[in-house]
């Protein structure tokens, strides 16, 4: 059992079984790492939305083994982010510098849920149609 | 200030960057706001937006489109020596042009025409992602009672990202008034040398 985290969820589930596995790898199965990042195996390779990253050709047993994504592996090779406790009970699957800075060049506000302090979500998106005065504080 | 403002045009969006709620309440009922409070508590605006001190504040238009990037609000830099008239001007200075955006929308002369605002949008680095990553990775291991391995974690996260100060000092020591504020925060601030720990923000107006 592993505890995987993106930067919005927590999900608590079973790790693929391949040989050989160690700490350094997390492997998921194909139906698990779609419902955890959005990800999914395709004949054009590991893909989300329009955007598919090829296997890459001659050692794709280290990404794809039967039902089984090595989904840190493609987390490596995509630029992103996957780092985990020392004994690898909890991962988090992050976003890359490179997908940041697209979105971030697009000057598309980078849409997010957070709650307020009676636990009510809010989304950016929910208030298109007005300007958006966004101001971060803390109270440290 | 916001007055005159109709509701249906314009919203100011407060996000604490907080890990914990119960710091951020009383500093939300006492200022009773009339605009949307959101807690924050894996600081996701700091990887979304690469946001690193607080306050920071951006501008969004009516289709979502960023018009004013990420930059400190009218505070003027901590460790300069501005009298407080000083500091309340910039304040003063930086409320006025976001009100007339929220009056003027597009036609405001606070806004930077498209190349402009991307010129003046930082990139993130593959260790500012790193950071990011760790940080919450570490804040949930804080969360679950296995603080030791969410320290090694944060000190990590401050290496690869040492311009983070929401990073530093959310997992720093807070005093009794729970700032982290105290004296290793304001040697870190001294080094900081000609970079400012407020970046003065660039508008008409605005003391230097």
């Amino acid at each position: 059992m592993v505890t995987v985290l993106t930067e919005t969820s927590a999900t608590d589930i079973e790790v693929a079984s391949v040989r050989p596995n160690t700490n350094d790898e997390l492997w998921l199965s194909a139906t698990d790492t779609a419902a955890i990042t959005g990800w999914e195996m395709k004949p054009e390779g590991f893909c989300k939305g329009d955007i598919c990253v090829p296997t890459p050709a001659g050692n794709s047993d280290r990404f794809v083994q039967g039902d089984a994504i090595n989904v840190s592996a493609f987390w490596d090779l995509m630029g992103k982010p996957a780092v985990r406790t020392a004994d690898a009970g909890v991962w988090l699957l992050g976003e890359g510098a490179g997908s940041r800075n697209d979105a971030m060049i697009s000057l598309q506000a980078p849409d997010f849920t957070l709650p307020d302090l009676d636990g009510k979500l809010h989304s950016l998106s929910d208030y298109r149609g007005k300007r958006v005065l966004l101001i971060t504080w803390a109270s440290w | 200030m916001f007055e005159s403002v109709k509701d249906e045009d314009f919203m100011i969006l407060s996000v604490a960057m907080d890990a914990d709620v119960e710091a951020a309440r009383p500093w939300i009922e006492a200022a009773t706001p009339d605009y949307v409070t959101l807690i924050d508590q894996n600081h996701l605006l700091s990887s979304l937006y690469n946001m690193f001190n607080v306050p920071q504040a951006v501008w969004i238009d009516e289709t979502g489109k960023i018009v004013r990037p990420v930059e400190t609000g009218g505070s003027l830099d901590i460790a300069r020596d501005f009298d407080q008239e000083t500091r309340a001007q910039a304040k003063l200075t930086y409320i006025n042009a976001a009100g007339d955006w929220a009056v003027n929308g597009s036609a405001s002369k606070f806004l930077f025409d498209i190349d402009e605002t991307k010129k003046r949008i930082p990139a993130m680095t593959d260790e500012i992602a790193l950071a990011h990553a760790k940080f919450q990775l570490g804040q949930y291991l804080r969360r679950n009672g296995r603080a030791d391995e969410a320290e090694a974690i944060f000190a990590e996260s401050c290496e690869l990202h040492p311009d983070s100060w929401n990073i530093y000092r959310e997992t720093a020591e807070r005093n009794e008034r729970g700032l982290a504020a105290g004296d290793e925060f304001w040697e870190k601030v001294r080094s900081l040398g000609d970079k400012q720990y407020y970046i003065t923000v660039d508008m008409e107006g605005m003391p230097q």
